[in-house]
């Protein structure tokens, strides 16, 4: 992975970029309250393929962009502004 | 020169069993490292010898047979140096112990600083590593110059060198030859170790974990280990068992050789990247983890440039070398940057992961202190407060300055 389409700024280095994280709910098996809490702030789902995360265009427009991407192969699915 | 006959007289033969048994006190997810030094000690250790490695692909295909082989405990939290100090000192004994010749040289690292705040921070750690039985000391830079003949004092004009962190006990080792040493010895002692068995879910009656399913069949066992890296959050999700763990690519290369006695291991924690030298001669380059998780195990052009970019700052001469080979390994990276070892909740399961880009040092006292949970029942002091629970209560490890990765 070497580039990303940003919807403002058109196609960047991804060097230009930083990753914010994958964007997730903690599942509705988990009821208890407590293990909400546990789940929400430190479990990753970290999926074997697509995955929705957040990335911030930090040397260019510095907005918040949302990327869909396959970890399996590390490769851009497509970018929601 | 005698290395090349010890190298080959010492690699001592590895059983493999012709079929397996009907079932085992302990089944081991994974024939790494820590999988192989787990069943290795329960052997000799504890007494435990009904026991099952199985490994999806062959013996240290992972992130044991793909990482930097460096051997140092100069952590900055007090838990951490004292768990690697031990790992460490068992590293030095291990050619002794077991009869396998590791390559182990015990070469010394220098962690280098570029800005007042990195000194600040490797003069802690050498005050809290001697403080917890790590030999580091503070060097002037006249000092590394000596150490490191070839260092560029000035950074390319860019990183100059204010000092550094001198760690004298780290060291290096042939990490196939740490995986077949503990290989060789626990099957000798009656541990079965598959290869090629990929598990594909685990066995359950009611709440606990009785054994895991393979391609080949059920294996049914008292006790299931998971030493499995990179792909760990898919195996203890069987059963049900959510961590707080990432997958990321880390990378690295070989150049062609250079002269030999490039001694010290040379790092530098703000531009994230180090250098040793190999016993061949080749000069072994590895930087941070890429930012964004990923099952790829490519190498990337973006990170054979950016490594490549930052190490020739500090060292101009890798700029006459070429890039020999490349590779890359998928590291399964803590919320808090430290390893995650012990009970899961779950009746017949115990992890340890988190590994990430620091497992190969703790191979040794990684298995020790595994197996004497898995004996005992009770985690040793060593380990206890790597507990996966150490979340839910608050006691996060947090340590990642001393990752040297990012």
């Amino acid at each position: 992975m070497l580039w990303l389409d940003c919807p403002h700024c058109g196609r960047r280095p991804l060097d230009e970029f930083s990753f914010g994280g994958e964007r997730r709910s903690v599942p509705d098996s988990i009821t208890d309250a407590d293990e909400r809490d546990f789940d929400e702030v430190w479990v990753f789902e970290n999926p074997d393929g697509l995955t929705t995360e957040r990335w911030f265009h930090a040397a260019g427009c510095r907005r918040w962009l949302t990327v869909r991407r396959d970890t399996a192969i590390d490769q851009v699915v497509d970018v929601v502004p | 020169m005698a290395v090349v006959s010890e190298y080959t007289d010492t690699l001592l033969p590895i059983r493999w069993p012709d079929e397996r048994r009907s079932s085992y006190d302990v089944v081991i997810v994974g024939g790494g490292g820590h999988g192989l030094s787990t069943a290795y000690h329960l052997a000799t250790r504890q007494g435990i010898t009904n026991v099952a490695v199985l490994e999806a692909d062959y013996i240290a295909s992972g992130n044991t047979g793909r990482n930097t082989t460096i051997i140092r405990a100069n952590y900055g939290i007090p838990e951490a140096i004292r768990f690697y100090q031990h790992s460490l000192e068992m590293y030095q004994r291990l050619e002794d112990e077991t009869g396998a010749a590791i390559l182990h040289q015990t070469k010394g690292i220098v962690w280098l600083a570029h800005t007042e705040m990195a000194m600040r921070t490797e003069r802690a750690r050498c005050l809290m590593n001697t403080a917890n039985g790590a030999q580091t000391f503070m060097r002037t830079p006249a000092e590394l110059k000596e150490l490191i003949p070839e260092l560029d004092l000035t950074g390319g004009g860019r990183y100059p060198v204010l000092g550094g962190s001198h760690h004298v006990e780290g060291a290096t080792a042939r990490h196939d030859r740490v995986a077949w040493a503990y290989a060789s010895g626990a099957s000798q002692r009656g541990v079965d170790i598959f290869q090629h068995t990929p598990v594909t879910g685990l066995l359950r009656d009611g709440d606990r974990v009785v054994g895991v399913e393979t391609a080949d069949g059920p294996f049914a066992a008292g006790t299931v280990l998971s030493a499995v890296g990179g792909r760990v959050t898919e195996m203890t999700a069987h059963a049900g068992v959510r961590l707080p763990v990432r997958t990321h690519p880390l990378h690295a290369f070989v150049t062609n050789d250079y002269a030999q006695g490039f001694s010290p291991i040379v790092a530098s924690t703000e531009l994230m990247c180090y250098v040793s030298q190999t016993e061949r001669g080749q000069m072994l380059i590895g930087a941070e983890f890429d930012a964004q998780p990923s099952y790829s195990r490519q190498s990337s052009f973006a990170a054979l440039r950016s490594y490549s970019y930052k190490i020739t700052r500090l060292l101009p001469f890798l700029r006459d070398l070429r890039i020999l080979r490349t590779w890359a390994g998928i590291c399964d990276i803590s919320a808090d940057f430290s390893p995650i070892l012990g009970f899961t909740g779950v009746d017949g399961f115990l992890v340890t992961t988190g590994w990430g880009t620091w497992g190969f040092k703790a191979i040794p006292a990684g298995g020790e202190a595994m197996a004497e949970l898995i004996a005992t029942g009770r985690p040793p002091a060593l380990i206890a407060p790597f507990a996966l629970d150490r979340f839910r209560r608050d006691h996060v490890l947090a340590d990642q300055g001393s990752a040297g990765t990012r």
